[in-house]
């Protein structure tokens, strides 16, 4: 037991540190934090998954996050009828389009040597393709982006329940990595990389732009919740009795009624915030849960052991007669999938999807970050970076800050140094992160929690 | 006439900005390129480092111009490329000397190196952003056109114009300057052809007495060169936002991986391919069109490939393209 | 005392076991020397170690008198030993004649003479002189290799396993290569493969079995022995 040891002092550690924020700033913020600390958890379990079990760089983290989100959209927001009447036809003609052409393309590519006119004959089905799309597609989107512009102007989704995305999303995201395993998995490790980065910002980038698809850059806002809203709670009796009674001795307190309501009041509104908060903490702690019991067991399992001989030696594996290929693929589309499954919980979380926040620093470099400073390849040391790193993210202006008014307080406010830094706060995260991933790889590569104490 | 136009048009709008952007990018990959070759990492912070060499020309123009020091027609930033360059060799080999040496001397996985760029990358990023700012700056100043469209206009008596800014031929001129100088130290020094031996054959050339310390001091000052005047071309031409620098670093990746990387000139070629292809793709040929066909057959759409918000795409597609169908680049690049 | 001389070394790759125990080489200049055993034998160890590719754990090496066990490959080549590795020993990206240059890399001053006189030992290299080294054939690679390894005036030449992967006919035109070579003044020690024409053309042999020194002797009495012939030679 003595090499659980670490790991349980690592989370009471992390634990305490939430806990001195919740008294510190507030009980909200820190639950936020932990939202977010969960659901970074769970990025990094998928790509502690794809890295740690099978040594696959994927930097399209930011993809398959955002995927993930626009399947919220995509699933819980009812679907905008005036939107389907005047352009849905064109919009499922261009997707028709685009069937037939990678259906032609393949069996272009099935059925004919290779060949400079193959490759042409690709090339201008292509354009042609393209082309016609736009032709199809230009009226409808038009139209569509017109209905309601200020509102909706899209197409809307299919009004299920909003937890029902989190499975979509993460089959969308594993679709998307199928496509991408099939064309970037042959490439050496650092290809990999420049690959994977550069088919997210594709991604984002037409999430970003469709605006009959999602509003792109004008944002979707109002989701749907699997926990209650906070307006809604403060009407509830239960909860409005629940809370009179945990606060009762400090109401008995006060004298007049009047001011007892006022008080009352408000430790309602603030407890629904928290009431809320926890909902979404137990629903994220149970996705977590179930998929560190799952990964565990799969990592211990002859699976996990065949993957990880791939990983420590790949030619000696393929000697041996594995298929490396297939096992690569199908790790990176399970990787990408939970990384998806956290998409669509953060926008669920948020409540809104904004497609001009994906951007790969937040989205793919932090993640990897957490996966390297936590230790690769073990779960426990995964999720613990996502805790710890994304503590570090949000708190770390405070933290600068704070060290900022230590180290100049000798000088006065208008000094132009002292209120250069004041300003750079924010910036500090950056500097902190860099520091911290740097230090880690130099002095501790395995990471803080390192595969081998978990291994016995 | 309407040839003439048409052919002026497009000479404009695409075959200019093309050359230009292409430089830029150009300059990049080779930047990418060189440490990929030599030090065999991909630099995830190469749009960072670029970044900070151009800092540094912004905050010395600047601070020229409050001197009343400039270059009359031409740049301010011209006369502060070389300061800026000197520290951005600095702190590149600082930065070597207290990150990358330690994984060299280790012989490391190129995975290691990538991930410990992002580290750098991180770095950089934070101490622009506490130096200068996040936000968009401008430090160009002199003369801002070469030909204005409408003497064009005047003197030949057509109907479409030639813009030349002088960012484009500056950028376009320093870039040819820059590249060529480089080719010829590569190949025609004993220094430049020890350094493609060690990219090469690192063991032989350890054998051959090469000093691979000054192997990788010369890489980092060439690309130091290379990353400063690029980044600081780009600028001017532009504008400086650390962002933007960072994101820039993808088409040049696209670019050095195009022309197959490793090799400085498949990424010369490489950022102009990648640059006419994104100008070409989404520009709209409505007007050019119009030009060569009668006016009955004038189209009304924007005759348009790819909406401008593409831009990146199209180089990030070029770049899937050629990796499915010639992973080792149109210049045969390090096998990948 | 011969002029390039490895004593009693006993070396192994990293906290590994010993791959040579007490192993001897000596080579004179003028002579060519053949390292000789079965697969495993410690051959190429022997070598690298006489190069200073790894450490030995005891004996030591001398150039011409000088003990040079403790300094680093890089200084034993200024100081005018020249390898020729068995894989990746020419610049395939480079041209023939890059290749030389940087052979040469050392030399202060001009080249000109000293290529000069790598052409006329290498008359392909001639003509071939501007093409990238990766386009030519087998038998011409290792020709550059040769050519490179000459380019810095070396006293002592050590080459692995020269002719492995090439046709016999290409093998006999190296051979002759290396003969021409060792009549430059200069100690040839090489390791072979196909022990019976490495003999033929050296002037003593060595044979090493599991690290250590078995047989010894000069080439024509090696291909004689009959102990030898039966267990290495196939006859």
């Amino acid at each position: 037991m003595r090499n659980y040891e670490n790991v349980i002092y690592a989370y009471i550690i992390m634990l305490l540190l939430i806990i001195c924020v919740g008294l510190f700033q507030s009980w909200s913020i820190a639950l936020t934090i932990l939202n977010y600390c969960l659901i970074s958890a769970v990025m990094t379990i998928g790509a502690n998954i794809q890295w740690g079990y099978a040594g696959l760089i994927n930097f399209g983290i930011m993809g398959y996050t955002a995927l993930g989100g626009l399947a919220v959209v995509l699933v819980s927001v009812d679907p905008v009828k005036k939107a389907w009447q005047v352009g849905g036809l064109n919009i499922l003609g261009s997707i028709w389009i685009i069937v037939a052409i990678v259906f032609i393309t393949r069996f272009i590519l099935k059925r004919f040597e290779k060949s400079l006119i193959r490759n042409y004959s690709i090339a201008f089905l292509i354009i042609a393709g393209v082309i016609l799309i736009r032709v199809t597609a230009t009226p409808g989107i038009e139209a569509i982006e017109s209905v309601d512009p200020a509102v909706s102007g899209f197409l809307g989704g299919m009004g299920l329940p909003v937890l029902m995305s989190w499975i979509i999303g993460a089959l969308l995201a594993g679709a998307l990595a199928f496509i991408v395993g099939k064309i970037a998995l042959g490439l050496r490790a650092d290809y990999l990389a420049i690959a994977t980065l550069l088919i997210a910002e594709i991604i984002v980038s037409i999430i970003k732009h469709e605006e009959w698809l999602a509003r792109g850059v004008k944002n979707v806002i109002g989701l749907k919740r699997p926990a209650p809203y906070e307006v809604e709670l403060q009407k509830t009796q239960w909860f409005r009795d629940f809370i009179e009674k945990i606060y009762s001795n400090k109401l008995e307190l006060i004298n007049t009624i009047a001011q007892k309501k006022i008080v009352l009041n408000q430790l309602i509104i603030d407890a629904s915030s928290i009431f809320v908060k926890l909902c979404f903490t137990s629903l994220f702690l149970s996705v977590v849960i179930i998929l560190l019991i799952v990964t565990q067991k799969a990592l211990y399992s002859p699976w996990g052991r065949k993957m990880r001989a791939i990983r420590d030696n790949e030619e000696a594996a393929s000697a041996m007669g594995k298929n490396i290929v297939k096992e690569h693929l199908f790790i990176f589309i399970l990787g990408s999938a939970i990384v998806g499954l956290a998409g669509a919980m953060m926008v669920t979380n948020d409540g809104l999807f904004t497609p001009g926040s994906y951007r790969p620093m937040r989205y793919t470099f932090v993640i990897w970050v957490m996966v390297i400073v936590g230790g690769t390849g073990n779960n426990f040391g995964a999720i613990l970076g996502g805790f710890v790193v994304w503590f570090l993210w949000v708190e770390a202006a405070p933290i600068s800050l704070f060290l900022i008014d230590l180290f100049t307080a000798h000088l006065p406010e208008t000094n132009m140094i002292r209120s250069h830094l004041v300003e750079s706060a924010p910036y500090f995260r950056f500097l902190l992160i860099g520091i911290g991933l740097l230090l880690i790889m130099r002095y501790r590569p395995q990471g803080i929690i390192p595969e081998k104490i978990i291994k016995q | 006439m309407d040839f003439l136009n048409a052919i002026i048009l497009l000479f404009n709008f695409t075959v200019i900005p093309a050359l230009a952007y292409g430089s830029q990018l150009a300059l990049g990959a080779i930047f990418v390129t060189l440490i990929y070759a030599v030090l065999r990492f991909a630099n995830f912070a190469t749009g960072d480092m670029m970044s900070f060499g151009t800092m540094f020309a912004v905050i010395l123009t600047y601070y020229f111009q409050s001197l009343g020091i400039g270059l009359g027609v031409l740049p301010t930033a011209l006369l502060t490329i070389p300061f800026a360059i000197l520290m951005m060799i600095l702190y590149m080999l600082i930065i070597d000397k207290f990150v990358f040496s330690y994984y060299r001397v280790k012989k490391s996985p190129p995975v290691q190196f990538a991930m410990v760029s992002v580290g750098v990358m991180f770095v950089t990023q934070a101490i622009i952003r506490i130096i200068i700012g996040p936000s968009d700056r401008r430090f160009l100043d002199g003369e801002k056109f070469i030909i204005k469209a409408t003497e064009f206009k005047e003197m030949t008596g057509l109907a479409e114009g030639i813009t030349l800014k002088s960012t484009q031929a500056i950028t376009i001129t320093v870039t040819l300057i820059v590249v060529s100088i480089m080719f010829w130290f590569l190949n025609r020094t004993k220094t430049g052809t020890s350094m493609r031996a060690y990219s090469d054959n690192e063991d032989l050339a350890l054998l051959s007495g090469i000093d691979p310390k000054r192997v990788v001091l010369i890489t980092w000052v060439i690309a130091g060169i290379l990353a400063t005047i690029g980044g600081v071309l780009y600028g001017l031409d532009k504008s400086y936002r650390p962002f933007v620098y960072f994101n820039n670093m993808l088409p040049i990746f696209a670019a050095a991986i195009v022309g197959g990387i490793g090799n400085p000139y498949g990424a010369f070629f490489g950022g102009y391919v990648i640059a006419f292809a994104e100008i070409l793709l989404t520009y709209s040929y409505k007007k050019f069109v119009a030009y060569l066909l009668p006016s009955s057959l004038e189209p009304n759409s924007l005759m348009q490939l790819l909406s401008t918000d593409y831009k990146f795409v199209v180089s990030f597609s070029i770049l899937v393209i050629v990796l499915l169908i010639r992973p080792s680049g149109i210049f045969k690049g390090k096998t990948i | 005392m011969a002029y390039f001389e490895g004593a009693k070394m006993t070396a192994g790759y990293g906290d590994g076991p010993d791959i040579i125990s007490s192993c001897s080489i000596t080579a004179n200049r003028g002579e060519i020397v053949a390292i000789l055993g079965p697969n495993g034998a410690g051959k190429s160890t022997a070598m690298k170690a006489m190069l200073g590719l790894l450490k030995l754990k005891s004996g030591t090496v001398t150039l011409n008198g000088e003990d040079i066990s403790k300094i680093n490959p890089q200084d034993r080549v200024k100081k005018g030993i020249s390898f020729v590795p068995q894989t990746r020993n020419v610049f395939a990206e480079l041209t023939v004649r890059e290749n030389l240059e940087i052979g040469g890399f050392l030399t202060e001053g001009s080249l000109e003479n000293k290529i000069e006189s790598i052409y006329s030992l290498f008359p392909i290299l001639s003509e071939k002189k501007s093409q990238v080294v990766g386009q030519l054939s087998g038998g011409q690679r290792q020709q550059v290799a040769l050519g490179r390894a000459l380019m810095s005036d070396p006293s002592v030449l050590m080459l692995d396993e020269p002719t492995a992967g090439v046709s016999p006919i290409v093998m006999d035109e190296l051979f002759e290569h290396i003969i021409k070579v060792k009549k430059t003044n200069v100690a040839v020690i090489m390791v072979e493969q196909n022990a019976k024409q490495a003999l033929s053309i050296s002037d003593r042999g060595y044979v090493l079995v599991t690290g250590q020194n078995k047989f010894e002797g000069s080439g024509n009495d090696l291909l004689e022995d009959p102990e030898v012939r039966r267990s290495f030679l196939g006859a």
